[in-house]
């Protein structure tokens, strides 16, 4: 585990005058207070500015992928929250989806709506961390404190539903585990209420303070075309001015039904793709989220939650496909059955993973403070990339 | 001071068996010790106190409430605590350079409290060239930054103090610029005096002077957050970037003197301000025949002033405003900050030539605009504080308590 | 485009390096010959009415039973909203691939962690080494054959249950 493959190629230069200056090699080691969970950053600089960011990743693997093949089909689901667990809804209900279509299970729609308010509020859950810690990196601790406020209610309304604050394990194949509880809407409403204009707050405390902007407009500016490329996803992309949203584009559960809006990012005090566009689409599907939110809490129909599914669970062989707007983007689920009551393959591709491996190339150019913005704008967390 | 002395050797309190330079030697160091050991130690850590408690509220938190009333004597605890920690000198490390960092930056900024002022008798060390003196002092801080970051063999480390050393030389500058304006409305260079030119009346003060020396006031808070490494400047100490910059290798004591430094040197920015422009310890009455009484005054008047300015300001700003890049930073410091200073100076000193008394209209309407100013402000925290929606029932939000009826 | 055309255009293009046409949905698709695949690849995204301008994921399988590793390419086209996918068998014993890293920027660290994992390699590939397990690991731990090492670097994979009955 050393740096064996991360021989970085030390660049001398010998000035006028026989002034031997050479590049800074640097460890932003896998303990550091900004990356997000555990990465490392081998760092080629010269002086403040770096040449070259090399990531190294691995140190969170826990090969949830050969788990898959060997607990089962209904025993994965605690697993997948854990491959995202700041956005743990979006990874049962990836998997639970893939079981659905290669079973061919129609999930009741009563099913369906609660797993759509359940993924709403992860969306938040996971933005408000998100926005909270990108401010903490770049200097501003207070916006933190106040996200995790906010967070707090979300964890209590949370713990009400499913009983668990980070890994939810609140859907199953075929549904979710427990109906809402009596009074959940009330009081999903009533935080709603409170929460909204907060989002405002955020906007005049520190998303237009000069010096927050001053530090992110400009900076690691990604073309639609690499975003694309890249195989960038979610906020990513749309903060790169793609209009692209799975549950807009490629619609799943009840989506067709609801009503929102896709913020991208618009270049409005930088460069179109820059740090401060990646951040403003996070803040603004907030405002989005809460719109859907409240939609489900009014449509929401009676009925079962769940749909009879046998507890040995045998799906046809074949292969599938599937795709769910987590909050860091599209998160695809390519799982293989052949038959048996185990799965053959399961392979997770999520966002954070492609947006790492951007990283060597924005980095280019860009100082050590910036580094730290960037990963925060790209909202990496380690278990994603790692899984 | 050293008149206090030679009243006490001439009516014969203290005995004439010694020259009179040893009593005035004995009598500044043992002011001196009374000052450091009973002044500058306590206020360092109550200001630790004072930012925590600060701090938490803005976040929504308490801050310390367990040690004492109101998590008082946390800062007490603190202390203890980092005094019993082991000291881990790193085994790369330049071990004499190492040991003796901190203590060249507790020097530098201690030695600063040689010449700033509590009353109008109460200074160890009255001296002609009194701000010029603290000016020079804290800059011997850069010295025992660089030391603490080239000897701990880390390079974040370095970069944390090769960043400092650069922000706190260039910042300099500007600070430098904009104490001239006070030295050329007081015409004098020694602490006292500069405080004897003011008058306790707002308007007697140097900040509203007059305009240019109200915008020295504000170049010289800015200029002074950057020496003392406060955000929005505080990358030498970026925890998210280089965990604790310098002072990363560092354990215990010797990183409890860092941040005493740290810490206490908000005082030091205020005392200066104060000092130099919002009249120092001037208070309204003469009280000649109360001497304990008017230094108690006095000295309270100053304390309170330093305190707005130097501790309760900058706690503001570092927990509303993230932090500015390094390469900004010298920007702001180079391309703006430096030739606003300039014109400052200049300006100041047509000023003192045109209007050798000042402009009582201009003073007046200065601290009139800075009163309305400060007046609207309050306002609208008043207009956010009602209309924040967060009412009593929001502040103790609990879900399971809301729930109108079930189902 | 449905994937029957889209499979047509393929096979008139490049005739014996395609297989037929399997899959339903998204993971409809065909075979395609290891060392051909970075051309069809190119072609692919290159060409105007197909434009699969992302690789929406790219995964190794392991099929012991048909003694091949299957890797899975599943693109997406952003303009024109259509799915396909290509898979490639390749030999359990020496599997060899061509790279589409060329094609796609997204490829370059789906194919280190298939090497990684499942010991494919990739030629053409501008860096091809382990990307989740330490560089020097032994195996290629996704594969179904895989035993788990008793000790690495001196530390024990496995421990006594704490346990006690």
């Amino acid at each position: 585990m050393g740096l064996a493959g991360f021989e970085v190629e030390v660049q001398r230069q010998t000035e006028g005058g026989g002034l031997v200056t050479e590049d800074m090699t640097l460890n932003m080691g896998p303990q550091h207070p900004s990356t997000h969970g555990v990465l490392r950053f081998v760092v080629r600089a010269d002086g403040e500015v770096m040449k070259e960011a090399l990531p190294d990743v691995g140190y969170l693997h826990r090969s949830i992928e050969k788990i898959a093949e060997k607990v089962g089909w209904h025993g994965f689901l605690p697993y997948t929250d854990r491959v995202d667990y700041v956005a743990a809804m979006f990874c049962n209900h990836g998997w639970a989806m893939a079981c659905e279509q290669l079973a061919g299970i129609a999930v009741p729609r009563r099913g369906e709506y609660c797993r759509v308010i359940a993924d709403e509020m992860c969306r938040l859950h996971s933005h408000l961390l998100s926005v909270g810690s990108m401010a903490m990196d770049l200097g501003a601790f207070t916006p933190f404190t106040h996200a995790i406020r906010e967070r707090e209610y979300l964890n209590d309304l949370f713990e009400e539903l499913c009983g668990a604050r980070l890994t939810f394990h609140y859907m199953r194949i075929g549904g979710v585990g427990w109906d809402l509880p009596p009074g959940f809407g009330d009081k999903l409403a009533h935080f709603l209420d409170r929460f909204e204009p907060l989002i405002d707050e955020y906007d005049r405390l520190i998303s237009y303070n000069k010096i927050y902007t001053e530090r992110l407009a400009g900076v690691a500016v990604i073309s639609p075309q690499d975003a694309i490329d890249y195989n960038l996803v979610g906020p990513n992309l749309r903060g790169s001015g793609i209009r692209y949203d799975v549950r807009r584009d490629d619609p799943y559960s009840v989506y067709p039904e609801l009503d929102f809006e896709v913020p991208v990012g618009r270049g409005e005090l930088g460069v179109l793709g820059d740090c401060f566009d990646r951040y403003i689409v996070r803040v603004r599907e907030m405002r989005e989220s809460c719109r859907i939110l409240r939609q489900c809490l009014r449509q929401i129909p009676d009925g079962p939650v769940i749909a009879k599914v046998p507890r040995n669970f045998k799906p046809p062989a074949g292969d599938c496909y599937v795709r769910v707007e987590s909050a860091r983007g599209d998160m695809g689920w390519y799982v293989v059955s052949d038959g048996t009551a185990f799965p053959h393959r399961c392979k997770i591709r999520t966002g954070s993973f492609a947006a790492i491996s951007m990283i060597p190339r924005l980095s280019r150019g860009l100082m050590l403070a910036d580094l730290v913005a960037v990963i925060a704008s790209l909202d990496l967390v380690a278990p994603e990339i790692d899984r | 001071m050293s008149e206090l002395v030679d009243r006490l050797v001439a009516n014969g309190t203290l005995p004439a068996v010694l020259p009179l330079w040893v009593w005035q030697l004995g009598a500044m160091v043992l002011f001196g010790s009374i000052v450091v050991f009973l002044f500058v130690l306590p206020v360092a850590g109550i200001t630790t106190w004072v930012e925590r408690r600060i701090m938490a509220r803005m976040q929504s938190r308490i801050g310390p409430n367990r040690t004492g009333p109101v998590g008082f004597l946390q800062w007490l605890a603190d202390g203890v605590k980092n005094l019993l920690k082991e000291d881990i000198v790193p085994a790369a490390a330049d071990a004499r350079l190492f040991r003796a960092a901190p203590y060249v930056v507790i020097v530098g900024f201690v030695a600063t409290f040689a010449a700033i002022p509590f009353s109008s008798a109460l200074i160890i060390a009255d001296l002609d060239i009194g701000i010029l003196y603290v000016t020079a002092v804290t800059a011997l801080v850069v010295v025992g930054i660089l030391m603490a970051g080239w000897s701990s063999n880390n390079k974040w480390a370095l970069l944390g103090g090769i960043r400092s050393a650069a922000q706190i030389v260039s910042y300099e500058i500007p600070a430098g610029l904009s104490i001239f304006p006070a030295v050329l409305l007081a015409g004098t260079l020694s602490m006292q005096g500069i405080i004897a030119a003011q008058g306790p009346a707002p308007w007697q003060w140097f900040v509203f002077d007059n305009p240019f020396a109200f915008c020295a006031f504000v170049v010289l808070f800015t200029a002074s957050l950057a020496e003392g490494n406060r955000t929005p400047f505080d990358l030498p100490e970026a925890e998210s970037e280089l965990v604790a910059g310098f002072a990363t290798e560092y354990s215990g004591m010797r990183n409890l003197l860092f941040f005493m430094a740290e810490w206490g040197n908000l005082y030091v920015i205020g005392a200066i301000a104060t000092t130099l422009f919002l009249g120092g310890w001037q208070i309204p009455w003469a009280l000649e025949g109360h001497p304990v009484l008017r230094h108690l005054l006095e000295t309270l008047t100053f304390v309170v002033k330093a305190s707005v300015v130097g501790i309760l300001l900058p706690i503001w700003l570092r927990w509303t405003l993230p932090r500015v890049r390094v390469d900004q930073m010298m920007v702001m410091c180079w391309k703006y900050l430096v030739p606003i200073a300039l014109v400052n100076l200049l300006g100041t000193a047509m000023w003192v030539v045109a209007f050798p008394n000042g402009l009582l209209p201009i003073r007046l309407a200065l601290l009139a605009l800075t009163v309305c100013a400060a007046a609207l402000f309050v306002r609208r925290v008043i207009f956010h504080l009602r209309n924040a929606r967060l009412g009593r029932e929001h502040l103790s939000f609990n879900p399971l308590a809301t729930a109108r009826s079930p189902g | 485009m449905d994937p029957a055309a889209i499979y047509t255009r393929v096979r008139e293009r490049f005739g014996d390096a395609i297989g037929e046409l399997t899959g339903s949905g998204r993971t409809a698709g065909c075979t395609v010959a290891p060392a051909r695949v970075a051309e069809v690849a190119a072609w692919l995204r290159h060409e105007p009415g197909l434009a699969f301008d992302c690789l929406s994921t790219l995964a190794g399988v392991d099929y012991p039973k048909r003694n091949v590793i299957q890797v899975v390419y599943v693109l997406y086209s952003y303009r024109a909203r259509h799915w396909f996918t290509l898979r490639v068998d390749a030999p359990r014993d020496d599997p060899r691939v061509a790279s589409v890293s060329g094609v796609w920027s997204a490829a370059e660290w789906h194919e280190r962690e298939v090497f990684d994992l499942l010991g494919v390699h990739f030629d053409g590939h501008p860096d091809l080494r382990r990307l989740l397990m330490p560089e020097d690991w032994p195996g290629h731990p996704l594969r179904k054959d895989f035993v788990e090492p008793e000790e690495y670097h001196g530390i024990r994979t496995s421990r006594e249950s704490l346990l006690k009955a």
